[in-house]
């Protein structure tokens, strides 16, 4: 018997032996709860970091969900949720625009400046 | 425009610079992460069941508490990877679709029965170890949320591998009786396990291509040779034995032989023909078709304290 194996990785079963060659998004959520994005302090005095995203009918729901999904281990003391359609983000195609500002100005690190060795404390 | 953009994709590769959601990628790229990691995802959720199995029959109340977390702990590994998988364009409805379908696949192991309590032992040293195996070096995958993903996913994995050789090694220690149940135990799921890597290497233009996109960085049978080495070794702290007469050091190689993958089997249990498929996707179906009405009278619950908040 001979298979047309092709290569294939954990959790990836391949698409000829699948049926599973056409990923279809075709984007119509059903009844979906909203997406949440979560951000967790992990201790006293450190801020809020983003954990990942759940899913979850409000946000008290969200909170509960993300003290499950993401603290089983004591991973934080305080989480934030967000639901997903509220973060605004900058555009990764107009990156080089949006920080060329900052590109030339070396001058704003310390490192910039040569100090003689005598200098301490500096 | 296209051309283009495809080499400035694959210089940020190169160069180990992580793609995020909303970066340019090739479809393919963006279509083979989606397979990749929804099938990783249903995984992680049907991998509950063969162990979900187990939890009122723990023989003790320590057991079952262990157990508990650990099959929490697969569904949290799931829904990292859901959301990981979402951040591609697909809704996790339509991923739970494909699942319940049966047009998307999860990891054949699951497939098999877990007949005795010192399966709970083997399914964390064989199971979870080969999927760590396979998962460390994911950690460093191309794509920043699936990556991101991994590393909570091993991190927790640890513990599961480790419970799984300590019911092992108490069993080992135990009557006549619970060492034979061991055994009978390794001998069952060792094959299923070495098959979790998938098929042996090849030429095949789609592996040069997930190599040289880094969404994986090592072949099946590297991963594979790195295992049965780690387990030969290991299985003699149990005093127990590998069902493979064929498994011996090679002293020139610097690793062990093993004998020859039924891999009739592994496409058998692939293509649904497995002990357990019919079983575990049907209960998965039935836990989602049960859980509907929970959905909606919480979407209803939601809509109606929102209505509230406006009004007032």
């Amino acid at each position: 018997m001979s298979y047309s194996i092709i290569k294939l990785y954990y959790g990836d079963y391949g698409e000829a032996k699948n049926g599973a060659a056409d990923i279809s998004t075709n984007n119509t959520p059903k009844e979906e709860w909203p997406l949440w994005e979560i951000f967790i302090r992990s201790k006293q005095g450190l801020d809020h970091k983003h954990a990942g995203s759940l899913h979850a009918a409000d946000a008290a729901m969200a909170i509960e969900n993300a003290r499950d999904v993401y603290t089983r281990r004591m991973e934080g003391v305080s989480i934030w949720a967000v639901e997903s359609k509220y973060i605004h983000a900058s555009v990764p195609e107009e990156a080089g625009s949006l920080y060329d500002p900052a590109n030339d100005k070396a001058y704003r690190h310390p490192t910039f400046y040569d100090l003689p060795d005598e200098v301490k404390y500096m | 425009m296209e051309k283009n953009m495809e080499t400035i994709f694959q210089d940020k590769i190169d160069k180990e610079i992580r793609i995020e959601p909303k970066d340019w990628m090739p479809e393919k790229y963006r279509q083979t992460l989606i397979r990749q990691i929804s099938q990783h995802a249903h995984s992680e959720i049907i991998g509950m069941l063969p162990e979900g199995n187990w939890i009122t029959r723990a023989p003790s109340l320590k057991r079952k508490a262990i157990l508990i977390a650990k099959v929490q702990d697969e569904a949290g590994h799931g829904l990292y990877l859901y959301s990981a998988a979402e951040t591609l364009g697909i809704s996790r409805d339509e991923m739970y679709d494909q699942l319940h379908s049966g047009k998307a696949k999860y990891s054949s192991i699951f497939n098999y029965p877990t007949l005795s309590w010192a399966d709970m032992g083997v399914v964390g040293w064989l199971v979870d170890g080969a999927a760590i195996m396979n998962q460390v070096p994911l950690c460093r995958s191309s794509f920043g949320p699936y990556a991101r993903a991994m590393v909570r996913v091993c991190k927790e994995e640890s513990f599961h591998q480790r419970q799984g050789f300590e019911i092992l090694y108490v069993l080992s220690k135990g009557t006549e009786a619970q060492r034979k149940m061991a055994q009978d135990a390794i001998n069952r799921w060792w094959w299923p396990s070495i098959m979790m890597f998938g098929p042996k290497d090849d030429e095949s233009p789609n592996s040069i291509q997930s190599m040289k996109w880094k969404i994986k960085r090592f072949s099946n049978d590297e991963l594979r040779q790195k295992f049965i080495d780690v387990c030969a070794e290991q299985v003699k702290v149990l005093g127990f034995t590998l069902p493979d007469k064929d498994l011996k050091w090679n002293e020139e190689r610097g690793h062990y032989d093993f004998g020859e993958i039924n891999w009739d089997e592994f496409w058998q249990v692939i293509a649904g023909n497995g002990p357990c498929n019919k079983e575990r996707l049907d209960a998965r179906k039935k836990a989602w078709a049960d859980g509907e009405w929970v959905r909606a009278a919480a979407t209803a619950h939601a809509a109606k304290k929102a209505a509230k908040r406006t009004a007032a």
